[in-house]
């Protein structure tokens, strides 16, 4: 595009040099609107903008700098790369969510390969990746490490396939790095001491590094000496086998932490022998010199008695993740209720309704909660319930995110926390005793569900849970007009329900449904609007081969995977299509597709 | 409309039938009643072996009454990837549970009140997952033992004779018991002694009982000895 600038070589300008030679009228608009878009970072923004005319296509594409693709098979590289030649940053989204869950086969896909191999070539100047559910081996992470010499950032999240001789390339050879950030992904152990790649003298440009996420154990000492020449090292998250006294040692060095993931918060048992407690160091005074810390994560292996330790910073805190620590609400106590300042709590369902309450007492400014389980298994006592959601969404009326695991609710507290917190953005409710009605009154829990997408006028992403009837999704339906991401499991009552979904929530971007009577009937009906969504999830649902196969002739900008979860080939399970997956195509359907997937 | 109260495993004491407005009181303190484990309440029970069985008479019921295509569910065993939780943390919390060595009884209240429940924790070896109980609910070892064997329903206790306590003056009866391959109840005291199930007046044990094991009756021969000296010389 760059080179497409269709004047002639008298009249043409130099872009390098700013220099002018009477130059033609469309090209000082275009000069000029280059100069403002530089500054335009929106992305649905400049969307906007490259429809405008050819013009400001070009103008917009040589300007992009950061690039997101939210499904890797939606374009090929080659395209991309050829529309857009100066990006900085590139993020790429693979594997649907249910994922997570099992419920893909490996080696289904998501690979950064063709990503990584176009970019070499196209985006010498690349300083960011981040990727979300993908699959990066360690050579694609040496081609980054050879690739990019100004490369700064890199982030992966739930990601897999590659091992700690990659990350070891990564962190010696790219003498630019600032961020480091391992979230969630399955890292090999390939037993190599990736902290000691890091270029031995002089200080680092480090500013953040999370590996909470890898299993192996890490060398210590370098480590320490790394932090101790990262002056600029904010963020720094640990894995669970760095015990609480190494921690210490840690946060001595670099009292400048904003972020802190804590490792095990546990001592270290030295050949069996636990530490004798009264040489034990006060862990407290680290923390009181850590005056600058708003993030704690971490906690892998807590000891309960040490979590004061966090006393001295938990009134700054505007950040607590306590989601691997087993600890019950009178251990809760002690810290929370000095965490005026929290907006984002994360924990166990351990510290039950009672702790709930501690939290909507003292948060007063919180804004995202996500309340996990210990125990998964259904039909058990619970230890928290509607009354922790209610007292939550008394006290906490700024809320913007919930996502909340319990194994009973009714729909009165779902109601008033609809009303309580109009902000929500996030409404992830799980019951998880499937199909249970509102065990108080017995109802199915529609109306909780209804009052939530009426009365959240900002809701956009939603999840539902326990029994629902198609009244239900008639309420989401006609009042989620915001919505752009579904999730239903184990709910409906008949093909209606998901009709309401595709004819009523036009800004749908991202269903994903398992185990619900929908067919054939309801799928259709979405047609009018896959072409604007970025994939269509449904497992152990009620769609056969025929009805996938008419969406897809139907519909040929739109690639129609069907498999089964178990990766055995053929995708039917029974009468129905095991699994669907389907999502829009700019290049067709993709070739690396492995045999247990077919492509209708 | 669904009508499932009659259905409804209500969370109450035998005998009482509440399960309504006290669930809304923002104490943050959970009602008694609500804690109670749904497949203890058991004036119900009495049809059902086993409150799977109840849980999927209750899902029949309602897609009857739905009178649709509800599809049924497969048996827990086998739900994949339920509840939504990522698998890195599924592992790490299954393994912890499985670790756990701190033993703690978690009363609903901490700031006083009558001190309506004394729940204690009970695992059984093999079993995967921790039940509470609060043993204020029943009223002799027999129904203690009923309710057990409905939780873990794979498990039977030996026999507790007349009294609804082991017999510990007939050493014979009690080496038979040990040396089965049932399983026996143990408990830890508030010495943190470990002792047989049985060995004491039902009170004093609701009093004493700080957490519940059930294990293999074999493995259960060392503390014999010592549950019978504890036993005799409280008599």
């Amino acid at each position: 595009m760059s080179e497409d600038d269709g004047g002639c070589g008298g009249a043409g300008k130099s872009r390098n040099s700013g220099e002018y030679f009477t130059p033609y009228p469309d090209q000082v608009l275009e000069n000029v609107l280059e100069n403002v878009l530089v500054f335009l970072k929106s992305r649905r923004d400049r969307n906007a903008v490259s429809l405008v005319c050819k013009s400001w296509y070009r103008a917009e594409a040589y300007t992009r700098s950061d690039l997101f693709i939210g499904n890797c098979y939606a374009v090929a590289p080659r395209r991309v790369t050829d529309r857009f030649k100066r990006v900085r940053s590139v993020s790429v989204k693979g594997k649907p969510r249910f994922a997570d869950f099992s419920l893909l086969p490996p080696d289904w896909g998501a690979h950064f390969r063709p990503w990584v191999s176009a970019m070499a070539t196209a985006y010498r100047a690349l300083e960011k990746i981040y990727l979300k559910r993908m699959s990066i081996t360690d050579d694609d992470l040496a081609v980054i490490a050879h690739s990019f010499p100004n490369f700064k950032e890199l982030v992966l999240v739930c990601c897999e396939d590659f091992g700690t001789s990659g990350l070891a390339v990564v962190v010696s050879e790219c003498r630019s790095l600032r961020v480091l950030e391992l979230i969630e992904d399955d890292v090999s152990d390939d037993e190599v001491d990736w902290i000691s790649c890091f270029p031995p003298e002089g200080t680092t440009n480090l500013e953040s590094l999370s590996f909470d996420c890898v299993e192996s154990p890490i060398n210590f000492e370098a480590l320490e000496r790394l932090v101790a020449r990262s002056p600029l090292l904010k963020k720094l998250r640990l894995n669970r086998h760095v015990s609480i006294g190494q921690l210490q040692r840690l946060i001595f060095r670099s009292p400048q932490l904003t972020h802190l993931g804590t490792g095990s918060f546990a001592p270290l048992e030295i050949a069996g022998q636990q530490q004798v407690d009264n040489r034990e160091p006060d862990y407290g005074s680290a923390f009181a010199a850590c005056r600058s810390i708003v993030c704690l994560s971490g906690f892998r292996e807590i000891s309960p008695e040490h979590l004061p330790a966090i006393f001295p910073v938990s009134a700054n805190l505007t950040s607590l993740n306590l989601s691997y620590a087993n600890i019950d609400a009178d251990q809760l106590r002690p810290v929370i209720r000095h965490c005026h300042k929290l907006q984002v709590f994360w924990a166990l369902d351990s510290i039950c309704d009672e702790g709930l309450q501690m939290v909507a007492d003292s948060c007063k400014d919180l804004r995202e909660l996500r309340i996990f389980p210990i125990d998964g298994s259904e039909n058990i006592e619970g230890p928290v319930s509607e009354v922790g959601l209610l007292a939550i969404s008394i006290g906490c009326r700024k809320l913007q995110s919930v996502l909340y695991f319990c194994q009973q609710m009714t729909n009165a507290a779902v109601i008033a926390m609809s009303k309580n917190c109009p902000d929500l953005v996030v409404f992830r409710l799980c019951i998880i005793d499937r199909y249970r009605p509102d065990h108080v009154t017995g109802e199915p829990m529609d109306e909780g569900f209804g009052a939530i997408v009426k009365n959240c006028k900002k809701l956009t992403r939603l999840a539902v849970s326990g029994l629902l009837t198609d009244r239900a999704f008639s309420y989401i339906g006609q009042y989620g007009k915001l919505v752009r991401t579904l999730s239903v499991a184990f709910n409906g009552e008949s093909d209606i329900g998901l009709k309401y979904i595709l004819e009523g929530c036009t800004n749908l971007q991202k269903l994903e449904i398992r185990d619900s009577p929908f067919g054939d009937s309801a799928l259709w009906s979405g047609l009018h609007h896959f072409y604007n969504m970025r994939f269509v999830w449904m497992s152990s649902c009620r769609v056969t081969r025929q009805g996938c196969t008419n969406v897809a002739r139907q519909l040929p900008r739109l690639v129609v995977e069907v498999f089964r979860g178990d990766g055995v080939e053929g995708g039917e399970r029974g009468d129905f299509m095991d699994t669907l997956y389907m999502y829009r195509s700019l290049d067709g359907p993709r070739t690396d597709a492995p045999q247990f997937v077919k492509i209708l | 409309m669904m009508h499932l109260k009659e259905t409804e495993l209500c969370l109450g004491l035998p005998g009482g039938g509440g399960c309504e407005a006290e669930t809304l009181k923002v104490t943050g303190k959970r009602g008694f009643s609500e804690t109670v484990d749904l497949m203890l309440n058991l004036q119900a029970n009495d049809q059902s072996s086993s409150s799977t069985d109840l849980m999927n008479d209750k899902k029949l019921q309602n897609s009857s009454k739905n009178n649709k295509d509800v599809i049924k569910p497969p048996a827990k065993a086998q739900v994949v990837g339920w509840p939504p939780v990522r698998n890195h943390r599924k592992n790490l919390m299954a393994q912890k549970s499985h670790n756990e060595e701190t033993e703690k009884v978690v009363a609903p209240t901490s700031t006083g009140g009558s001190g309506a429940a004394a729940f204690v924790k009970v695992s059984m070896d093999g079993a995967p997952y921790l039940r509470k109980v609060d043993l204020k609910v029943y009223e002799s070892y027999q129904q203690l033992s009923d309710a057990l064997a409905k939780m873990f329903s794979s498990f039977t206790m030996g026999d507790y004779g007349s009294q609804g306590m082991i017999d510990f003056m007939n050493e014979s009866k009690l080496m038979d018991l040990l040396n089965s391959s049932e399983y026996v109840p143990s408990y830890e005291d508030k010495d943190g002694d470990w002792m047989l199930v049985g060995d004491v007046p039902w009170q004093m044990f609701v009093d004493s009982c700080k957490r519940l094991r059930i294990m293999k009756g074999s493995d259960a021969i060392g503390l014999a000895p010592r549950a019978m000296e504890k036993c005799k010389s409280r008599c």
